[in-house]
């Protein structure tokens, strides 16, 4: 009897214990930051749960910044593509530390639709209050004037043969795309493999849109097939008349001395399509980042009066002789408003040579944009 | 021996029975005889001849059609041209108590009347050589390919300007011919004719690729603003709006691009104003002058 009231006396305070420990490991208490670098990590804890305010309580007050704001510049908004991203993992480095402030690098990695992205903060942690809380620049990103802009671009649809024509009758003839040049190079392919990859530019010789691909085949010394692949996203799909896309295809795990022959199939469809907008890429740079990386930045310019999403930079680096050799891309995960310089950063091969020529081309995805 | 023997009286034996089928086809023939006409037209009908007499059976089976029908021997069949509608071989199959006498008809196509008419491709730059191809298929009233001899005239005409005219002989009812895209961009309208017949096809003639691209450059609010005369082809042909125009900026440090569209014929864009840039023009293959901010063209 006694022992089955101390087996119950037990149980119950076990449960206590557990209840205590998930409530102080959840959202519901202020833990509070003994270090600087708990106190980035907390405050990421509570943005990986989407909680701004939990966040807030890891902000000093000297930041100047409001929830709001905070919460526009972590999560995102317009429909960023940080609006739809989740934070996977932080990784925290404390650069230097003292009685009453510190520097801690936060490498945070966030899950998205189109693959992991990376962002690096170098967070001023200050002891407030006697728990240390981050300094968090106020986002001062300017926003787009009230106004009213004409926007009068072109839009492409298509009106196909009808099907009570006659089997003669003629259909609109697909688009004119032509591969204008094509380079096959053995690299490691930027994700710890190593293998064959084909890059090379396409260009719409049409005066209509085209939406394009790029399949490529490998052909072994014995006639085998080595490997059959197409662009996925390293590619600008749709292309106005005359407009230039890079494309790379890889081959993970093939040698390119056992290929023999490249077969290229290039495809076009007429698809609708609207001539915005337009997006300038200013001040294009090489630039090498705090861990010795070389970086490819610049500004996004969005010169039309709707706001796109999601911008997608893909930028081909040449040789001298203008043969390309690697196709980078990024995503953005800011929206581009009207008018808003957003800078951008895409990571640069060290082997391309220390000043390779580039050029930087912008897909975007724009939600509620017809024919985009 | 004995095998020898067999195989003797098996030879008898069928040839016995050949003798007794050919008596009997001869009685048969003597009974009833079809007779059919040498030409006939599709939808013209047909009258066929039969003699003997009773009753029987005939059958008509050819592209598209199977017929039966209870006719008196010695009594023509009158055959409708709905019966004798697809051009083609038709077999007429006679059946009187158990014998039957076959005749083949052969059915022609009627006259032209009909062209399906294939142009490609649906657009073309202008001033192509051979860019155009047409296909005339010529066809009778009825949907069947006229395989005799017959003039097609194809016909490329865009706007005001003189239209190309090719007359070809269709062969086996086909009539093909290449023609040079126009000069002039515009929609070319392609008939292919034959009599009164004809049928129209678009061939868009598109501008080609933009030659002699100048821009010019004037201050901005944020920078300074790129514009470019008229885009146009070697040809003179205004090239379409939405095409694409890069306009590059090189300060020797850094390089700002902006791909913009051609809107009422000019390209417009926006880029910083770097004093000494150097700033480009090109669209497709085609690169146009340089301006240097600050300083000479």
């Amino acid at each position: 009897m006694i022992r089955n009231i101390g087996l119950a006396l037990l149980m119950v305070v076990v449960t206590c214990l557990l209840l205590a420990v998930g409530y102080a490991t959840s959202e519901g208490v202020n833990r509070s930051a003994g270090t600087p670098e708990g106190a980035v990590r907390s405050l990421y804890d509570h943005v990986r749960g989407r909680d701004w305010r939990g966040a807030m309580r890891y902000v000093a007050a000297a930041s100047n910044t409001d929830e709001r704001t905070f919460a526009k510049d972590v999560g995102g908004s317009d429909g960023s593509l940080r609006t739809f991203s989740t934070l996977q993992d932080i990784r925290t480095t404390v650069l230097h530390e003292n009685d009453n402030d510190a520097m801690v690098r936060a490498n945070t990695h966030w899950s998205s639709a189109v693959g992991s992205l990376y962002d690096t903060r170098d967070l001023h942690v200050i002891r407030e209050n006697g728990d240390w809380k981050v300094i968090w620049p106020a986002d001062k990103s300017p926003t787009a004037p009230p106004q009213v802009m004409a926007v009068n671009f072109l839009r492409w649809d298509i009106i196909h043969r009808a099907a009570g024509d006659d089997w003669a009758s003629q259909d609109v003839a697909a688009p004119n795309a032509r591969i204008m040049n094509m380079n096959a190079l053995q690299h490691d392919l930027g994700n710890g493999l190593q293998g064959v990859m084909i890059v090379g530019e396409i260009e719409n010789q049409d005066t209509v849109p085209a939406f394009v691909s790029v399949g490529a085949t490998l052909i072994g010394k014995n006639g085998e097939t080595l490997g059959e692949e197409s662009s996925f996203d390293k590619i600008s799909h749709t292309l106005l008349p005359k407009e230039v896309s890079p494309f790379r295809i890889d081959f993970p795990g093939v040698k390119l001395s056992d290929v023999k022959k490249v077969t290229m199939q290039p495809n076009a469809l007429l698809v609708p399509a609207s001539a915005d907008p337009v997006i300038a890429v200013l001040h294009q740079r090489i630039e090498t980042d705090a861990r010795g990386h070389k970086l490819l930045k610049g500004e996004l310019v969005n010169q039309s009066g709707e706001t796109v999403n999601i911008p997608h930079v893909i930028a081909t680096y040449y040789d001298d002789s203008g043969k390309p050799i690697w196709v980078s891309d990024g995503y953005v995960d800011h929206a581009l408003e009207p008018q808003i310089p957003v800078p951008f950063a895409v990571d640069v091969r060290d082997d391309v040579g220390p000043n390779p020529k580039f050029r930087v081309t912008v897909n975007q995805y724009s939600i509620d944009r017809q024919g985009a | 021996m004995s095998a020898a023997g067999g195989t003797s009286r098996n030879r008898y034996g069928l040839a016995a029975a050949l003798t007794a089928l050919a008596m009997l086809m001869a009685h048969a023939a003597a009974a009833q005889q079809l007779r059919v006409p040498d030409h006939v037209v599709a939808n013209a009908g047909a009258t066929l001849t039969t003699s003997g007499d009773g009753s029987a059976t005939f059958y008509l089976v050819g592209p598209g059609t199977a017929l039966k029908r209870e006719v008196k021997l010695g009594e023509a069949i009158e055959l409708s041209g709905a019966d004798l509608r697809n051009a083609g071989r038709y077999s007429a199959i006679l059946k009187a108590g158990g014998n039957a006498q076959a005749a083949s008809l052969l059915v022609a196509p009627a006259q032209p009347a009909a062209i399906n008419f294939m142009a490609r491709p649906s657009r073309v730059p202008v001033a192509a050589h051979d860019a155009i191809s047409g296909v005339a298929f010529v066809f009778d009233d009825y949907k069947n390919l006229v395989t005799s001899p017959a003039q097609v005239t194809f016909n490329l005409a865009v706007g005001d300007a003189a239209p190309i005219t090719r007359k070809v002989e269709a062969r086996e009812g086909i009539a093909w011919t290449r023609l040079d895209s126009a000069r002039k961009a515009g929609a070319a309208q392609f008939v292919a004719s034959i009599g009164d017949t004809n049928v129209r096809r678009v061939v868009q003639q598109v501008a080609s690729d933009p030659c002699g691209l100048r821009f010019h450059t004037a201050p901005a609010k944020n920078g300074v603003t790129v514009e470019t005369d008229p885009v146009k082809d070697c040809s003179g042909n205004p090239v379409p709006d939405g095409t694409i125009v890069t306009f590059v900026e090189t300060d020797g440090r850094t390089r700002s691009t902006v791909d913009a569209r051609i809107k009422r014929g000019i390209a417009q864009a926006e880029l910083p104003a770097v004093p000494g840039a150097l700033i480009t023009v090109a669209s497709g293959v085609a690169t146009g002058n340089e301006v240097r901010l600050g300083g000479g063209k």
